[in-house]
């Protein structure tokens, strides 16, 4: 029996739901339809490099950077807490760690619009003590909060797998030989989690660049970031040419910096979610 | 002694930070008024009146089909897929393997506009089906990167001895392969299962008018104000998650302590 013919139904489903929309999107990038007919342009990625959007790249940028930082400086503690607990504690904890993200993403971003508006709950405890809060919602700081709260997860799991297959030999020798716990963090056990913290940044600094969703309920209906843009160009603005462009962009930034981590990532094994 | 004081004090603060917000959802589901910050009673009419909400009621129910018949699809399509794609030559067989990750490494924005355009340009109408489409091409890579490991480790030998005993291929499927690999369809299947129901940014550009899942429901809400009956029913469906979890887990526990006791 040829059972490699199983996989041809799955290829026609590849041809026809990722190959052909991905060369749709491409096309669209590159070729301007009118009345005359279609045209190669590259009009679309020359607006690309205005300034008002070459800003809105930049920002996001940024704003995926710092907190990719800032959930990298949370997790890693935490994944190293979690990974030095005994057996029984640890998956416990583990579990826990996860439970919050089988709330709806969009829940858990909204909730925080609950707790951070104008008379919401942290405002209304601040008025008890009797402090005049600045405005919580819509600032670039909020967004990221929504950032590092919905994708900690992400940073602190791959950081966590990585650090308990840590062969406690190797620390123990390297303390005998007279190691202090700085050296041995710095000497062994940070190079040897290092597959687990480039998993984490890949897995934070991804969906950060890429969301819409956080930026428009955080940030308010003007934050916007490259997610934003894209949106709007195919469901306000009508502009599918100058959106798949965005878009394209959009993957060959995700693309480069997939390549730069991986390069650290050579002898990676399992340092991923999955 | 301080060291560990320290680290319960790190631990306490990052758990705090993820689920305070759950915790307010959850809580105020069961406040008298509409306040979302003062708490004026305690009171289970959202989760009566959340039945009666027909926006509610829809949103429920078409995130809870497209997410049972999107993952139960792609679980069947996805193991056939992953088995074919295991006897594959070499070459094939890499470019099949790299072909299933970009759907996982792509930006889900991108891919919903991508299938959204598909979805335009052919004319399908946009609602139930197209979002189901949408939904089961998400999900199949999951199901896939779960069985592929499984089928890695299978002893071919065993597969080949069962029909040297006179077993036609499909028995020798059903009773030697199928429940060797089943953790991983299973697997599959709850990845599936977890990614339909949380989904958005996919569902938002490929649905059409008048369907939509709960999450782009809160999502045009959430401007003008979400409705408590929102809380009530997200707290129900993660209580749900939550028990559909510990169950699973048990019976894993289980079914080791079983083979355990076997051996």
């Amino acid at each position: 029996m040829k059972r490699h013919l199983m996989a041809y139904p799955y290829a026609l489903w590849i041809l026809i739901f990722i190959i052909v929309p991905l060369a749709l999107i491409l096309f669209y990038s590159v070729f301007s339809i009118d009345a005359d007919g279609i045209h190669f342009t590259l009009e679309n990625f020359k607006r690309v490099f205005e300034p008002i959007y070459l800003a809105v790249f930049f920002r996001s940028i940024k704003i995926a950077a710092i907190s990719t930082i800032i959930c990298l400086v949370l997790g890693y503690p935490m994944a190293m807490i979690l990974a030095g607990k005994n057996l029984s504690k640890k998956s416990l904890l583990v579990v826990l760690f996860v439970i919050p993200m089988w709330m709806n993403f969009l829940a858990r971003t909204y909730a925080w619009m609950t707790l951070l508006e104008k008379n919401g709950l942290i405002a209304t405890i601040a008025e008890f003590f009797g402090i005049e809060l600045p405005s919580l919602l819509y600032t670039e700081n909020t967004v990221i909060l929504g950032m590092v709260y919905n994708f900690l997860p992400f940073m602190v799991l791959p950081i966590y797998s990585v650090l308990v297959k840590i062969d406690k030999a190797v620390i123990e020798a390297a303390e005998d030989l007279g190691a202090t716990p700085i050296t041995v963090f710095r000497r062994i056990i940070f190079p040897l989690s290092l597959p687990g913290v480039s998993s984490g940044i890949i897995m934070v600094f991804m969906p950060a660049l890429t969301t819409f969703v956080i930026s428009r309920l955080l940030g308010g209906a003007h934050f916007t970031l490259i997610g934003n843009l894209i949106e709007q160009q195919f469901l306000t603005t009508m502009d599918w040419g100058f959106g798949s462009a965005l878009s394209v962009v959009l993957m060959l930034m995700i693309m480069v910096s997939m390549g730069v981590a991986m390069r650290y990532e050579k002898e990676n094994e399992g340092g991923g979610l999955w | 002694m301080v060291k560990t004081a320290v680290k319960r004090i790190y631990t306490f603060l990052i758990f705090s930070f993820l689920y305070a917000p759950i915790i307010v959802l959850i809580v105020f589901s069961f406040n008298e008024s509409k306040s979302r910050a003062h708490w004026t009673g305690f009171t289970f009419k959202w989760y009566v009146e959340m039945f009666k909400d027909q926006q509610i009621m829809t949103s429920l129910y078409y995130t809870v089909t497209i997410a049972l018949a999107a993952s139960i699809i792609a679980t069947i399509l996805g193991t056939i897929a992953a088995i074919g794609i295991h006897y594959m030559k070499k070459l094939p067989k890499t470019i099949m393997t790299n072909l299933t990750y970009l759907p996982v490494l792509n930006p889900d924005i991108v891919t919903g506009i991508s299938l959204m355009l598909l979805f335009i340009l052919i004319k399908f109408p946009r609602g139930f089906f197209s979002m189901l489409l949408a939904h089961i091409t998400f999900n199949l890579p999951y199901v896939i990167l779960s069985v592929m490991p499984k089928l890695k480790q299978l002893d071919n030998h065993v597969y080949d001895a069962a029909l040297d005993l006179g077993a036609t291929p499909g028995y020798a499927f059903r009773k030697v392969i199928l429940p060797q690999i089943a953790p991983g369809i299973f697997t599959g299947f709850l990845l599936a299962m977890t990614m339909s129901i949380d989904d958005f940014v996919i569902s938002f550009f490929t649905t059409g008018p008048g369907v939509s899942n709960l999450a782009i429901t809160i999502y045009s809400m959430a401007r003008k104000g979400v409705s408590p009956k929102i809380n009530a029913v997200l707290s129900i469906l993660f209580a749900g998650v939550i028990l559909m979890l510990l169950i699973i887990n048990n019976r894993m526990s289980r079914d080791n302590g079983r083979k355990e006791n076997a051996v």
